[in-house]
């Protein structure tokens, strides 16, 4: 295969409350052994899978908000985030986590992966791509 | 034009397996290819061939099945869902020694990656979801 296809994830729940996000993230892990060109984005409640300070112990599920910061290793670096989203809900860019991967195109500079983008913007993300996932 | 379809949740809980089932039927019948049906998520519940509805229901399970057989479609549950939610065949209820298979006829387990393929394989992916 050696068609490579804008593949956009997008993340629309909380990272909790259903099983939607996890397995989500779990798709992006094995898809990105495709080398495709992957971008996520996060919007509504999936804003919340970035927010840094995640516990979980008082629920008896697992944190696996530390496998976004993996996604860097795996050349997955464009993490789109609705402003409106997280101004809905009372965020800004310091509540996520940093997110960083390492530019092999420019002298493995480490870059932010987390990209604020506004709704038109979003809107325009989605419409360049071939393949939405939406979790 | 070939479609894959991707369908998230569970069957009678959530209309999206009844919608998913309804595109796949009208476009087969418009002569489109469908290159795979992948179940994630509690799509998985899809095929279990213990599903066993009112007689006066659906029976969705039973409907793939027979949309499989008509137009040989490729039905996938996502093994990684698929076990959290006890979906099993014989090799995957060995391999975990479980009792007891219930996959139904003319679905198979597999990989994530079956779903990133018919992505990239098909005009279209469609999803099916909350």
């Amino acid at each position: 295969m050696s068609e490579t296809k804008k593949f956009l994830y997008l993340n629309r729940k909380a990272p909790y409350g259903t099983i939607y996000a996890l397995e989500s993230l779990e798709v992006v892990l094995i898809g990105a052994a495709f080398e495709q060109d992957v971008s996520l984005a996060f919007v509504d409640d999936g804003v919340f899978q970035l927010t840094k300070g995640q516990n979980t112990k008082g629920i008896g599920m697992k944190d696996f908000s530390p496998t976004y910061r993996a996604l860097g290793d795996y050349d997955v670096n464009k993490l789109y985030v609705e402003k409106e989203s997280l101004e809905e809900r009372g965020l800004s860019l310091d509540d996520l986590m940093p997110l960083t991967y390492e530019d092999e195109d420019d002298d493995y500079a480490e870059k932010d992966s987390i990209r604020v983008v506004s709704r038109a913007e979003m809107a325009q993300i989605m419409d360049e791509q071939d393949v939405i996932l939406s979790f | 034009m070939k479609f894959a379809i991707q369908i998230n949740e569970g069957p009678y809980q959530h209309q999206s397996a009844d919608s998913a089932y309804q595109f796949a039927k009208a476009a087969l019948e418009k002569g489109h290819e469908i290159f795979r049906i992948f179940f994630y998520h509690d799509g998985v519940n899809n095929g279990t061939r213990l599903t066993t509805p009112p007689q006066d229901d659906r029976h969705i399970t039973n409907r793939w099945v027979e949309l499989a057989e008509k137009y040989d479609l490729d039905l996938v549950v996502c093994v990684a869902a698929a076990q959290r939610r006890g979906i099993a065949d014989a090799d995957e209820a060995k391999r975990n020694g479980k009792d007891a298979d219930n996959i139904a006829p003319k679905f198979r387990i597999s990989g994530l990656g079956q779903l990133i393929e018919a992505g990239i394989q098909s005009d279209r992916l469609v999803v099916f979801g909350d």
